[in-house]
């Protein structure tokens, strides 16, 4: 490996992988619904195109056909927390291990190759071609949450008895939100199923953990003032996760099989030091008010302004 | 406009904790009525709120608005109808979106939410027109996070919101309780001008006496899940909290609890 080649290697795959942190960050931080679907719909992605470029289909009708695999994925994992009132958590994690199967019949085998083949990246190189989709998502994506339904659907995660109120049906907003979240994680699993030249049965495991470590880095790191930022902030989360992990793969103790293990910690530090940090500052500010109030209460010898 | 016809209500059927929270209600409101409700804890009141909002089904009897049959409607579907005011300022706002987009989906009821920009230049003008008559300077913070207002913006806020699609019947469920004494009469002040202005068919429950005697055309009284007192225009005007308080202890032998009732 040169000497920066492995940023720019990670930048790409921090940009293929953003599309599945944006699915992430549609559940998790919008509707407020932790969707476990993700692992399964981004192998259902993946295999959807892999089978599909394997038997002669154009590269980008079989990105499409995966990115469409994950809409209804995630559309059944709504109806089941919806319509069959089974819990968010539970309507996830069922959904997953139904992928797995499902995944299995349409590999066939659990490893596809698509060495070789054409892909969306044969004649464009990755790292041209995925800015311009990202952005391109990023837009749609964007003019998607500032419609009313759009709107509908942030209010669902922020206030659901108020949207309710003004005549939104949050049962299909939420079936929404997780078939579109599962669309945008599969769309990325077909992607890097291009990029890598297979598609495997195993490809999504630990996603969901990966996408929430891209969406707290991105907060952490540039913030999220409105949806536009905090959208940006995620595809940028992504990618300083990727360095993250390429630069914890150049210690020379740490193995490949390592990765799981670096990024569950991130999330676990990520998840643990804003709370603490919160905590804190509360007090410290509590503190600093006290003495502020005390100090101008003796002065006056009055309480409280009016 | 608004018909409650023999409306019952059970908690907890065929349990030790089965509680009646409604009894055989009938009410029935003509359009413009402006009815203040009282009554003690547990009297029924908030769950007639959701029995007409739609957030609860009765168990027997039907709710008509306009003449027709909304018993079966879901909450969102009846939205188009009904708009409301809950007591936690919280709870009519979206606090993590900004003021003109909660406008802009109160905009939206009864409409079809599609894919069109939710804030258009077109309705950011409406919206600042709106916001101003409520004369506290929300028109100068359209971009400003809900969440970021005080309780008394926010209720203000959710009024306007409630209201300025014009529904057929607005809720209002003690909506001034959670505020302190001058920001409730300001929006005591708000909801009349609005209601009169408007001429809504409104209901409001409230725990302040005065103020039920004070505001709106008509006045009922709630216990153990019944209208026990129903005092129309002609008698309300006369009406003092002391007679108010006495007629209750005749008619349902015990005193008015509530522990947070205000005399007024």
């Amino acid at each position: 490996m040169s000497d920066s080649s492995w940023i720019w290697g990670s930048v790409e795959s921090g940009l293929l992988y953003a599309f599945m942190a944006l699915g992430v960050y549609i559940t998790f931080r919008i509707l407020d619904f932790p969707d476990l679907t993700v692992d399964g719909s981004f192998t259902t992605g993946a295999a959807i195109t892999g089978v599909m470029i394997t038997n002669g289909y154009s590269p980008i009708m079989a990105t499409f056909a995966g990115f469409a695999g994950g809409l209804v994925a995630g559309a059944c994992t709504g109806l089941l927390h919806t319509k069959g009132k089974i819990n968010g958590l539970m309507s996830g994690i069922l959904m997953m291990i139904a992928l797995y199967s499902i995944n299995l019949r349409i590999l066939g085998k659990p490893n596809v190759s698509i060495y070789g083949m054409d892909s969306i990246f044969t004649s464009v190189k990755p790292l041209i071609i995925v800015p311009i989709i990202a952005i391109i998502v990023l837009g749609l994506l964007n003019r998607f949450l500032y419609s009313d339904l759009g709107l509908a659907l942030r209010a669902t995660g922020d206030n659901e008895r108020m949207i309710r109120s003004f005549g939104a049906n949050t049962d299909f907003t939420k079936i929404v939100g997780i078939s579109l979240s599962n669309g945008l994680v599969a769309l990325s699993g077909a992607l890097i199923a291009q990029q890598s030249s297979f598609a495997a049965i195993d490809g999504g495991v630990g996603m969901i953990v990966i996408g929430l470590a891209s969406v707290i880095i991105g907060e952490a790191v540039f913030g999220a003032r409105n949806v536009i930022h905090h959208t940006i902030s995620v595809v940028l989360g992504s990618i300083i996760y990727r360095i993250v992990v390429a630069l914890a793969l150049r210690v020379e103790w740490l193995e490949a099989s390592d990765m799981k293990l670096i990024t569950a910690i991130i999330v676990i530090i990520a998840l643990v030091l804003p709370s603490t940090r919160r905590v804190y500052k509360q007090k410290k500010m509590a503190k600093k008010r006290s003495a502020e109030i005390l100090h101008v209460g003796q002065k006056k010898t009055m309480g409280g302004e009016v | 406009m608004l018909q409650l016809n023999h409306v019952a209500k059970l908690f907890n059927p065929a349990t030790p904790d089965e509680k009646i929270a409604l009894f055989d209600i009938q009410l029935h409101m003509k359009p413009g009525d402006f009815v203040t409700v009282i009554g003690s804890n547990g009297a029924g009141k908030s769950t007639l709120m959701n029995i007409i909002s739609g957030v609860m089904k009765p168990d027997t009897g039907n709710v008509r608005i306009d003449n027709e049959d909304v018993s079966h409607l879901p909450e969102y579907r009846r939205s188009q109808w009904i708009g409301r005011v809950f007591q936690d300022p919280m709870a009519g706002t979206a606090p993590r979106m900004t003021i003109e987009e909660n406008l802009a989906m109160a905009y939206a009821r009864g409409k079809q939410r599609g894919l069109s920009l939710g804030v258009k230049a077109s309705k950011r003008i409406l919206f600042r027109e709106h916001l101003s008559r409520l004369g506290i300077g929300l028109e100068q913070r359209l971009h400003a996070k809900v969440g970021m207002l005080s309780g008394g913006e926010r209720q203000a806020l959710s009024l306007l919101m409630a209201t300025f699609t014009n529904p057929q019947i607005l809720l209002l469920d003690e909506h001034t309780a959670a505020l302190d004494p001058a920001r409730a009469e300001l929006i005591t002040r708000l909801t009349e001008s609005i209601v009169r202005e408007m001429n809504l068919t409104t209901l409001m429950v409230t725990h302040n006496m005065e103020q039920a005697i004070r505001l709106g055309n008509r006045l009922i009284m709630m216990d153990g899940g019944r209208i026990i007192l129903d005092i129309d225009e002609e008698r309300k005007k006369d009406l003092t909290v002391e007679r108010l308080l006495g007629e209750f202890e005749q008619i349902s032998g015990h005193k008015l609890s509530d522990d947070r009732l205000v005399l007024g």
